[in-house]
C-alpha cells in the first residue's frame, strides 16, 4: 500500500509540475519579481559580466528592457549562463524565461524546438579570423585547412555547405567553449577560427596579441540574432517581442534615456509611443516609457556595449536603422 | 502431548493469511506499481513534449547531418546521416577506450612492480609518479596535455622530423602508412595460419609437459610462428607493400597515417592517470602474497623469472582483477571528457553537435547512456569470466 501511495504521490507531484511549468510566464515572472534571463558564458559585448559581477551587453540589454516593461525595474534580472549546447534545453525546461544569447533564428530552431524567436537584436553573417603569419587574403585560398569552432552551433553546418560549394576540403576541431577555440587557434592548432562575425571581434581581443590576426572579409551566412521564448504563450512573446521593438522605434523617433523626459509631448507619435499603451499587451502603460528611460534605445545599448568606441569597434552596417541604410525595422507602435 | 501437536499444529489457513500467497501479492503489487510509475513519468513527459511543440521520435537518425568531423575510422562524410554520426562517434570512443586501457595496463603493471623494486632509484621514481598523477584531477591533465604540450609544438610548415619519415607537429604526428598491392593477401593468410599453428603447439606442449615433464621452447617457437613464419612469406611473394610517406601539402601534412593531437593527448593524459591507479592495484596483489610462497619456490630451485611467473603472478592476479575492473570502466566512462578538448568522441559529436542540430534532447541523451551501460556491462563481463578462469579452483 505504501507504495502505490508514494507513486500516487509521485506522479500528482510531476503532474503538479507541469501544470506550473505551463502557467503563463508573465505570472511567474510577476510573482517571483524578477526575469530569469538564459546569457552567453562571456561574449564581451553581447553578454558579459564585469568584475563585480554585473551583466553587461546588447543581449543583456534586452533582458534589461523586458524587466523594465513587466515589472518597472530593469535591474530586477537574474542571469543564467549558458554554453552553446545547454540553451535551448534551458528555456524548454522552464530554467529561464528568455534566451537572449547570440542565438541564430533558423526554421529548425522555431519549427521543432518547441520555441519562438521574438525579434531580430543583431544580424550577423558567419565570417573567418586567420592568422597574418599564413598569408591568406580570401578564404577561397583556405582549401585544406584546420578549423577551430564551437561546437553545437549553426557554424559547423554553414562552414560545411561553403566548402563544398566551393569544392573545397577542411578539418573541423570542435570545442565546447569559446574560451577553448580561441586557446586552441592561438596554439595553431587550426589555420583558421570560424564564427558570427560580431563574435570573431570579440575573440580577437582575447588574443595575447589581437593584430597577429585578421578578419577575413568573406561573409558566408545568414546570422539573425535574437530573443527566445518558449512556444504557446503568446503575452509572455508579445511581451518581449514589443520589448525589443520599442528599442528600436525609440531610436527613430530620437527618444534617448536622457531626453525621453522632456521630449514627452514633441508630436503625436512620440505620445503614442510614451502612452505605451501596455494594457493591449497585458502590462502597465508606462513599460515603454520605463524600457527607454532606464535602459536606452537600440542605438544607445548598440553605441554603448558593441560601437566604434568599444574594444569590439563593430560599425553599425547591417544594424542601422532602415531609414539610415541598415535593415533594423520596428512596426509601428500604435 | 499428542493432543498438544494437534492443536499447534496450523489449520488449513485462508489464502490471504497464507505467507506464500501474501508474499507473491505485494511482490505483484510492488511490480505494479513500479510498472504504473514508469509508465506515467514517460507517458508525461511525452504528452509534455507534445504540448510545448517539441518533436520526439528517433526518425532524425536518418535526416542528412551535413557537418564535418574531425576523425572517423568508418566512412564519413558532409552527405552522411545522424545516425552515422553516431557510428563515427561510437567508434571514435571505442578506440580511446581500447588504446587507453591496452598501455594504461603496460605501464601500470610496470610501475606496480617497480614501487616493489629493490632498487631505491627506480622504486622512489615510481612512487613520486604514482603520488603525483594519482592526485590531479583528470581533466586538468587533458588540458594540460594538449594546450601546454600543443603550443610547445612547432607549426607544421617547421614540422619536426623524428626520422623514418615520422613527422611531429602541432597539427598532430604522422607516420608513413603501408599501402597493401595485390598479392599482400597472402602474408595476411600466413599470419593467420601462423597464429592457428601457434595455438595448436602451446596445446601439445603443455600436453607433452604434463606427461613426459620435459618442456619446450614455447616462447621461441611462438615468435618464429607469428613472426618469422609470415615474413619469410611477405618475402617469398616479392614484398607486395609500398609505404606511404606524409609530405607537405598546402597548410598541413597529407599522406600516411595522421595522430590527431586531440587523441593523443587524451590517450596520454588517460594512460597516465589511469596507470596510477593500476600501478597501486598491482603493488597490492604482489603484495598480498604470502612471502613464504618465494621462499618455497626458490628452495624448489625455481628461477626468479619462473618464480614470478609460475607462483606469485597466477596469485597475485586474483587479488588485482577486481579493483582492475573498476580502473577499465573509469577509464572508459573517463574518455567522455574529451569533449574539453575537441576530440570528436560519441559525447562530443553525437550528444554535442547532433544533439544540437536536431533538438532531440531524451532520445540523444538515452542512446549516449546506453552506449556507456553496455560498454561498462561487457568490460565487467569479460572481466569477471577471466576472474573466474584465475580465481582458485577447489579440488
Amino acid at each position: 500500500m505504501k507504495k502505490i501511495t508514494s507513486t500516487l504521490l509521485i506522479s500528482s507531484v510531476l503532474a503538479l509540475a507541469a501544470t506550473s511549468v505551463s502557467a503563463g510566464t508573465l505570472e511567474t515572472v510577476k510573482s517571483k519579481g524578477h526575469v530569469q534571463c538564459g546569457v552567453s558564458t562571456g561574449l564581451a559585448g553581447f553578454s558579459n559580466a564585469d568584475a563585480s559581477g554585473n551583466w553587461q551587453g546588447l543581449d543583456v540589454d534586452v533582458c534589461r528592457a523586458v524587466a523594465a516593461a513587466v515589472l518597472g525595474d530593469a535591474t530586477k534580472v537574474k542571469f543564467t549562463p549558458l554554453t552553446a549546447k545547454e540553451r535551448f534545453t534551458a528555456l524548454q525546461s522552464g530554467e529561464i524565461d528568455i534566451l537572449s544569447r547570440n542565438t541564430t533564428w533558423t526554421l529548425t530552431r522555431d519549427g521543432s524546438l518547441g520555441l519562438n524567436f521574438a525579434g531580430v537584436n543583431y544580424y550577423d553573417g558567419q565570417g573567418f579570423m586567420v592568422s597574418k603569419a599564413i598569408g591568406v587574403k580570401s578564404a577561397l585560398e583556405l582549401d585544406g585547412a584546420a578549423v577551430c569552432l564551437q561546437s553545437g552551433t549553426t557554424t559547423e553546418l554553414n562552414l560545411a555547405d561553403y566548402f563544398s560549394a566551393n569544392g573545397m576540403t577542411y578539418k573541423s576541431i570542435n570545442y565546447d567553449t569559446s574560451d577553448a577555440t580561441i586557446k586552441g587557434f592561438e596554439a595553431g592548432r587550426c589555420d583558421m577560427l570560424t564564427s558570427d562575425q560580431s563574435q570573431l571581434y570579440s575573440l580577437r581581443i582575447k588574443l595575447e596579441n589581437p593584430s597577429s590576426a585578421i578578419v577575413l572579409p568573406e561573409v558566408i551566412s545568414k546570422e539573425p540574432l535574437g530573443p527566445v521564448v518558449r512556444q504557446g504563450d503568446d503575452e509572455w512573446f508579445n511581451i518581449v517581442r514589443w520589448s525589443l521593438n520599442a528599442m528600436i522605434n525609440a531610436e527613430e523617433l530620437g527618444l534617448t534615456s536622457a531626453n525621453i523626459d522632456s521630449m514627452k509631448t514633441k508630436s503625436p507619435a512620440i505620445e503614442r509611443f510614451v502612452g505605451g499603451q501596455g494594457g493591449k499587451l497585458g502590462i502597465d502603460d508606462a513599460w515603454s516609457y520605463n524600457i527607454i528611460k532606464q535602459v536606452g534605445n537600440y542605438g544607445e545599448s548598440f553605441e554603448a556595449n558593441v560601437g566604434l568606441d568599444t574594444p569590439l569597434a563593430i560599425a553599425r552596417g547591417l544594424n542601422d536603422l532602415w531609414s539610415r541604410g541598415g535593415i533594423m525595422y520596428a512596426p509601428p507602435i500604435r | 502431548m499428542s493432543e498438544l501437536e494437534t492443536v499447534q499444529k496450523p489449520s488449513n489457513p485462508a489464502v490471504w493469511n497464507n505467507p506464500k500467497y501474501r508474499a507473491l501479492f505485494f511482490q505483484a503489487l510492488l511490480i505494479a506499481g513500479l510498472v504504473y510509475f514508469f509508465y506515467s513519468v514517460v507517458d508525461n513527459t511525452l504528452s509534455n513534449m507534445e504540448s510545448r511543440g517539441i518533436s520526439t521520435g528517433f526518425g532524425f537518425l536518418t535526416e542528412k547531418a551535413g557537418f564535418g568531423i574531425l576523425q572517423s575510422l568508418v566512412q564519413f562524410n558532409e552527405d552522411s546521416s545522424y545516425g552515422r554520426t553516431f557510428i563515427v562517434g561510437l567508434v571514435n570512443t571505442g578506440l580511446v577506450a581500447v588504446l587507453g586501457i591496452f598501455m594504461a595496463t603496460l605501464l601500470g603493471f610496470g610501475m606496480g612492480v617497480a614501487r616493489l623494486s629493490n632498487n631505491w632509484l627506480v622504486a622512489k621514481l615510481a612512487t613520486v609518479y604514482i603520488e603525483i598523477f594519482r592526485n590531479i584531477p583528470l581533466l586538468l591533465q587533458i588540458f594540460f596535455w594538449y594546450f601546454a604540450v600543443l603550443a610547445g609544438l612547432p607549426s607544421a610548415r617547421n614540422s619536426m622530423s623524428l626520422g623514418l619519415g615520422i613527422e611531429f607537429n602541432v597539427r598532430g604526428l604522422y607516420l608513413p602508412g603501408p599501402v597493401a598491392e595485390p598479392g599482400f593477401l597472402i602474408t595476411v593468410v600466413a599470419f593467420i595460419i601462423g597464429f592457428i599453428a601457434l595455438l595448436f603447439m602451446r596445446q601439445w606442449a603443455r600436453k607433452r609437459q604434463d606427461e613426459t615433464g620435459q618442456q619446450f621452447p614455447v616462447g621461441w617457437s611462438s615468435l618464429i610462428l607469428l613472426i618469422g613464419f609470415p615474413l619469410v612469406v611477405f618475402w617469398a611473394s616479392g614484398m607486395p607493400m609500398s609505404i606511404e610517406y606524409p609530405v607537405l601539402k598546402g597548410f598541413n601534412f597529407a599522406g600516411g597515417i595522421a595522430v590527431v593531437p586531440e587523441l593523443l593527448a587524451l590517450v596520454l593524459a588517460l594512460t597516465i592517470y589511469t596507470g596510477a591507479f593500476i600501478a597501486e592495484t598491482v603493488r597490492a596483489g604482489i603484495l598480498a602474497v604470502d612471502h613464504g610462497q618465494t621462499e618455497a619456490s626458490l628452495a624448489l630451485g625455481l628461477k626468479r623469472g619462473q618464480l614470478m611467473k609460475l607462483v606469485i603472478i597466477p596469485q597475485a592476479m586474483r587479488v588485482i582483477i577486481p579493483p582492475l575492473t573498476s580502473q577499465y570502466l573509469n577509464l572508459t566512462k573517463n574518455s567522455s571528457l574529451a569533449t574539453a578538448i575537441g576530440y570528436p568522441d560519441l559525447v562530443n559529436v553525437f550528444m554535442g553537435t547532433t544533439l544540437n542540430q536536431t533538438g532531440q534532447a531524451i532520445e540523444i541523451t538515452a542512446m549516449t547512456m546506453a552506449v556507456y551501460l553496455t560498454a561498462s556491462l561487457l568490460i565487467s563481463s569479460v572481466m569477471n569470466w577471466y576472474n573466474k578462469k584465475m580465481a582458485i579452483v577447489e579440488r
